[in-house]
């Protein structure tokens, strides 16, 4: 009972990123009808983000510290960064050590605006061309977006802390009368399925009860008369795809702590985050967003050793083997829209 | 389309015709004229550097490739010489390998073995490379071992740690200087006997592919060996990026040490989750819990940041040591780039310098003569102490180094600090040894 | 000729000039000169060009007629390679037994993974292709490493079995005794040509499967195929079913990726696990939409744009660019390499990225639509030519 609680927390927790990243990707695809091979460069860009900021954060002045040697054997640079100079060794620390939070602030901005600039500068003259068309200049696009960052921060992962408030993990065991360290979680992966809950429920509740949203989600129903009505849905629709990006890039950076950043993580996640998409039905955001999570549960609990013993390597194939069935038995996924990229 | 060829045939033509004029009477010569495999006819000889140079692993390939530009340098005669200065080795005189000049050709492996095989063809059919080194993962120096086995040219392996890549998969023609899954369980298991006593129980997970399982099954091996016992081994998708549901249920299952079989960014992410779940502040059977890397590499342990704190794994060579032939390499790549070389770095820096020198003792590039100069070599004085290539499997037999993450680094290359050096004589094996079992290295290709 | 009408006639005698004459027309440069980097006409990339070529013109007859997208026919590709190394470490190293039973394994595969995937269509379809191949290849590099040899890819060991193997047999691929990867050399003064036994049988199969490709396309099933692209309700409601066409198509195109993949292995005897992965999916669709959907030349030259690009833009080095510019004074040479530098060697990617949206963004019927326009914009002067010369005839 403790493993399957266990693998339910993670599988929440897996879902939750799984939910957000598919929930962007779905506001294009599923809805604007573009099909974005440049979404997992979104999500990269944002848990970059949050490395630029640590290293803005860290940028230093150095000063030689004559009693060591670097390993070359000459006077060691000791490095100092500018903001613990500026604000005292205490505060400074602390500042650096809330990168990741601070970046949220710092990424909606940028994202909105890598997401203006793609869609006016380059997906606009694509919503009328064929999928293949799409795929093949967003691919060309996530490429370039990632080479981009490779050039500039390399190829290794770049560790990423959560603040130190976080570090650590809670033990719920405990509460449910278990023995204590039978079920522990780390705290900033609960940090982060709350995170995504938050804004998976802004997102709907955007689009819900604001006057922008009915129009969007008119629009999304029937683009043409929506048009006709003398609605100017081309902007809307380019906000959305701000909004997607920024939801996209926030979801990357509270990601940074929890696997350090690395320039092919879109990648990594794009082919996923299409099959949660699709499973959850095309053009339809509570779809996605529950086919996440039920990815996710199902993904953690393959993963536990009773059923790995039982069928070998199922862990590496759960995602795909759902998705068929989920396929088969259900035409459009989950909740699909009738009509929606069936062609 | 076709009228661009058309025009390009038509200079073709005109070109060929003027140029079967100047070279009459036409040569059509089948390749097997030459004596072996890219034999090096005029005054410059081609070796193929064959690295990663997009992908995970693009980083570790950039620093090999610096460290073969230095090596083909100092052969040239160029720069301080590095531990052209310290080998044991004499014949290397700095003009050269025979008194040919040194190039090179790069390439792509793009850490797959389709793509590493389409780059060292290519340097080999076109542009005549007469060996091939390089790589930074255990299926890439095996498919291209095979290759070059074929083609008759040596290669000469980059980073692979699996035990098949000089065991079930060896080649006459293929060379490993780095250690493998045995020696690091060798290596480790005295050590963390030392630390953490005779009485534990360990986890392990493990890549799911071959090189993970050579490594799982040497290091449970040598830690069952002591005493230890193994809870339980799970395999964890190469694909996977985050492995929570691998690491959730290691603390209720009884064991109090955790091995991470896992390489690149696998390891840099299993590690970094470990620590997040606070597995290191936990006491499990009344000790403390532990985590072993077996296979550490300061590019990765960069990645894992903070969490590679006070964490012990095994080396094949680190830049903190204060040997002559360490020192001197450190100084001269250090002094060329700025930062010290990577374990990835030093070995294939050897690897060039041994196989350049493996031809001046042959007389020869023929690959059997440098098959033959290799066999049974023993050398000193490339920054690992007296190493020996074995002839029967074509592996060096030399220190490795065991390392612990260090707590208070000075500088960001100042990760890992070596906590033991274990002597060749604990790390060799049979060459019969059942982890090896079932190769046959066949007899040398040269090719033609 | 040949069942061909006259437009396709000239198209496959094209083809087959290209196909035989590339060793000569892959390598313009003379050896040894600074633009020597740029020749392709050495054995194993000529081989890459037609085998890609030949996976190209099977995923277009499934995409490019009928409009169904798969994510997963890389799997058919990894089918068929796993098929010939098989049969080298059972019977022996003639290819003859591998690629017909590459053909049919994969060909059964696509009947199986077709059907079930058939069923839906769109984007959902897609997916279930994908899934169907990242299962493969998620199985192929663990659990199935008895069949596979996992990571290391399948080769042939000296201990297997190989009970046709005659005492004076090649130990590498070969048919009948023509070794596919010996070569002979022609040097014409500066220049030098390759001409590999194994290239050209992949180029009389590339031709022959160009020609089987362009009876399809021209019969009436390929009719029937291409309407179920422009309207599938139609055809529907006119009493057929369209299914049965689609499937024959899925499986067509997945014998040819077979037969591909059987050629990698009859010119290299490994099969790597990679060959299956979602990436390589993605690269033959966008070698197909890069080369121009539905058109019968365009997934070749797609499949020879990317496979230049990764196997020549990936080997140029700083030396090399230094070597070009070592014309230029010191700092221009520096700043000129400077500039370069990040898109060549290991920034290969990048420029492959940057064409890809140059193409698509500048010729929206692919590469084969560059062709025409070029095409177009020199008959219209010749036209001009013609009419000004006229008088003087």
């Amino acid at each position: 009972m403790d493993a399957i609680i266990l693998q339910i927390l993670n599988g929440l927790d897996k879902g939750s990123a799984y939910a957000l990243i598919a929930l962007g990707l779905t506001l294009i695809f599923g809805t604007l009808g573009v099909v974005n091979f440049a979404h997992g460069a979104l999500f990269m860009i944002g848990a970059f983000c949050a490395v630029t900021l640590s290293k803005i954060l860290n940028l230093s002045f150095e000063t030689i510290d004559p009693t060591k040697t670097d390993f070359l054997g000459n006077p060691l640079k000791v490095k100092t960064p500018y903001v613990m100079e500026w604000f005292g060794p205490e505060t400074g620390a602390a500042i650096i050590d809330w990168a990741v939070p601070l970046a949220i602030l710092f990424s909606i901005p940028i994202m909105i605006a890598v997401g203006f600039i793609m869609e006016r500068g380059l997906i606009k003259h694509f919503y009328k061309r064929a999928h293949a068309d799409q795929i093949l200049v967003t691919f060309g696009l996530a490429i370039v977006l990632q080479e981009v960052v490779k050039y500039f921060f390399g190829a290794n992962p770049i560790p990423t802390g959560a603040p130190d408030a976080f570090k650590g993990s809670f033990d719920f065991g405990v509460l449910l009368g278990y023995d204590p360290n039978v079920i522990i979680y780390p705290y900033w992966r609960m940090v982060y399925f709350f995170f995504a809950a938050l804004v998976i429920g802004g997102v709907f509740a955007f689009l819900q009860f604001t006057t922008f949203g009915m129009v969007v989600r008119a629009g999304m129903a029937d683009r043409e008369t929506v048009g006709l009505l003398g609605i100017n849905i081309d902007k809307r629709f380019t906000i959305m795809f701000g909004i997607a990006a920024a939801v996209a890039g926030i979801a990357g950076v509270m990601y940074a702590p929890i696997n350090s950043p690395n320039y092919h993580m879109g990648m990594d996640f794009l082919v996923l985050s299409f099959v949660v998409v699709v499973v959850g039905g095309m053009g339809s955001l509570p779809g996605a967003v529950l086919a996440g999570f039920l990815l996710g549960i199902l993904e953690s609990f393959a993963s536990m050793n009773q059923i790995k013993s039982l069928i070998p390597g199922i862990d590496q194939i759960i995602i795909y083997v759902v998705a068929i069935i989920i396929l088969l038995t259900r035409p459009r996924g989950l909740m699909g829209r009738k009509g929606v990229m069936e062609e | 389309m076709s009228k661009t060829t058309m025009t390009r045939r038509g200079v073709l033509k005109t070109g060929a015709v003027a140029g079967a004029g100047v070279a009459l009477p036409t040569i059509f010569t089948a390749s097997s004229a030459a004596a072996y495999t890219n034999e090096p006819t005029g005054s410059s000889v081609t070796l193929g550097f064959n690295v990663p140079q997009t992908g995970p692993y693009a980083d570790e390939g950039a620093d090999e490739l610096r460290a073969y530009e230095l090596a083909v340098e100092h052969l040239n005669g160029g720069g301080d010489g590095g531990m052209m200065n310290t080998f044991s080795s004499k014949a290397l005189s700095g003009n050269g390998i025979l008194g040919k000049k040194v190039e090179f050709v790069t390439g792509d492996t793009q850490t797959k073995s389709d793509a590493a095989r389409a780059s060292a063809k290519s340097m080999i059919e076109k542009d005549g490379a007469v060996m091939i080194t390089g790589g930074s993962s255990s299926g890439v120096a095996i498919a291209v071992q095979g290759l070059c086995q074929e083609a008759g040219v040596i290669f000469m392996a980059g980073l692979t740690h699996s035990n098949d890549t000089t065991g079930k998969d060896k080649k006459a023609n293929g060379f490993r200087h780095f250690f493998n899954g045995y020696m690091s369980g060798a290596a480790l298991a005295p050590v963390l006997k030392n630390l953490y006593g005779t009485d534990r129980n360990a986890y392990h997970l493990t890549a799911d592919y071959t090189w993970g399982w050579t490594q799982e099954e040497s290091i449970a091996a040598a830690t069952e060996a002591m005493g230890w016992k193994t809870v339980n081994k799970v395999r964890t998708p190469l694909a996977a990026t985050d492995f929570s549901s691998y690491i959730a249920p290691v603390l209720n299952s009884g064991a109090d040490v955790l091995v991470l079989n896992h390489y690149g960014g696998n390891m840099v992410n299993s590690l970094t989750n470990a620590v997040q779940f606070g597995l290191r502040d936990k006491v499990v059977n009344g000790k403390n819990f532990e985590i072993v890397v077996p296979l550490y590499s300061r590019l990765m342990a960069k990645g894992a940041g903070e969490n590679v704190k006070g964490i012990h794994g095994s080396t094949n060579w680190h830049w903190s040591l204060q040997d002559d032939a360490s020192k001197a390499f450190v100084k001269s790549f250090g002094t060329k780039y700025g930062f010290p070389p990577s374990q990835a770095a030093h070995t294939v820096y050897c690897q060039t310098l041994l196989y350049a020198d493996a031809c001046e003792r042959a007389g020869t590039f023929n690959p059997c003569g440098v098959v033959e100069a290799l066999e049974g070599f023993e050398f000193d004085g490339l920054g690992n102490g007296p190493t020996l290539y074995r002839a029967e499997d074509h592996q060096c037999f030399k220190d490795v180094l065991v390392v612990r993450g260090k707590e208070n680094p000075t500088s960001e290359f100042d990760l890992l600090e070596v906590v033991e050096v274990t002597p060749a004589a604990q790390v060799t094996y049979a060459p019969d040894h059942p982890m090896f079992a079932g190769g046959n290295l066949g007899t040398c290709n040269p090719g033609a | 000729m040949l069942g061909l009408n006259k437009k396709d006639t000239s198209l496959m005698i094209v083809v087959a000039i290209l196909a035989l004459f590339a060793p000569f027309i892959l390598n313009p440069f003379p050896e040894g000169s600074a633009m020597a980097q740029f020749n392709a006409g050495y054995p194993d990339l000529m081989q890459r060009f037609v085998i890609f070529g030949i996976f190209a013109i099977g995923f277009n007859i499934l995409f490019g007629l009928t409009g169904y997208l798969s994510f997963g026919h890389a799997a058919f590709l990894g089918i068929g390679s796993y098929s010939v190394v098989w049969m080298y470490k059972l019977l022996d190293y003639n290819v003859i037994w591998g690629l017909p039973l590459a053909i049919i394994t994969s060909g059964l595969f696509a009947l199986l993974i077709g059907y079930v995937s058939l069923r839906r269509s769109g984007i959902y379809f897609s997916i279930l292709t994908l899934a169907f191949a990242q299962m493969s290849f998620n199985l192929a590099y663990s659990v199935l490493t008895p069949i596979t040899n996992g990571e290391t890819g399948l080769q042939v060991y000296t201990d297997d079995a190989q009970v046709l193997l005659g005492a004076n047999e090649a130990t590498s691929p070969h048919l009948f005794g023509i070794v596919m990867n010996s070569s002979a050399k022609l040097d014409l003064g500066p220049w030098s040509f390759t001409f590999n036994n194994g290239y050209y049988f992949c180029a009389i199969i590339l031709l022959l499967v160009f020609y089987l490709a362009i009876r399809i396309f021209r019969s009436p099933f390929g009719m029937m195929l291409r309407a179920i692209k422009s309207n599938q309700t139609r055809l529907n409601y006119t009493g057929l079913n369209p299914r049965p066409y689609a499937l024959a198509a899925f499986v067509i195109s997945g014998m040819y990726a077979g037969l591909a993949g059987g050629l990698m292995a009859a010119m290299d005897p490994l099969a790597g696990a990679e060959r299956m992965q979602w990436t390589a999916s993605g690269e033959v669709v966008l070698m197909t939409i890069l080369g121009g959907t539905g058109t019968l030349i365009g997934p070749v030259l797609g499949a020879g744009f990317i496979k230049y690009f990764e196997n020549i833009f990936s080997k140029i080095n700083d030396n090399i660019l230094h070597q070009w510019f070592a014309f230029l004074p010191d700092g221009l040479e520096d700043f000129v390499v400077f500039i370069i530098h990040p898109f060549i060697g290991k920034g290969w990617h990048l420029t492959l990225g940057i064409l890809f949206m140059l193409v698509v963004i500048f010729l929206p019927g692919g590469l084969v639509e560059g062709g025409q326009r070029i095409k177009r914009a020199l008959s219209r002067k010749k036209d001009a030519d013609a009419a000004k010369t006229e008088p003087a005839e």
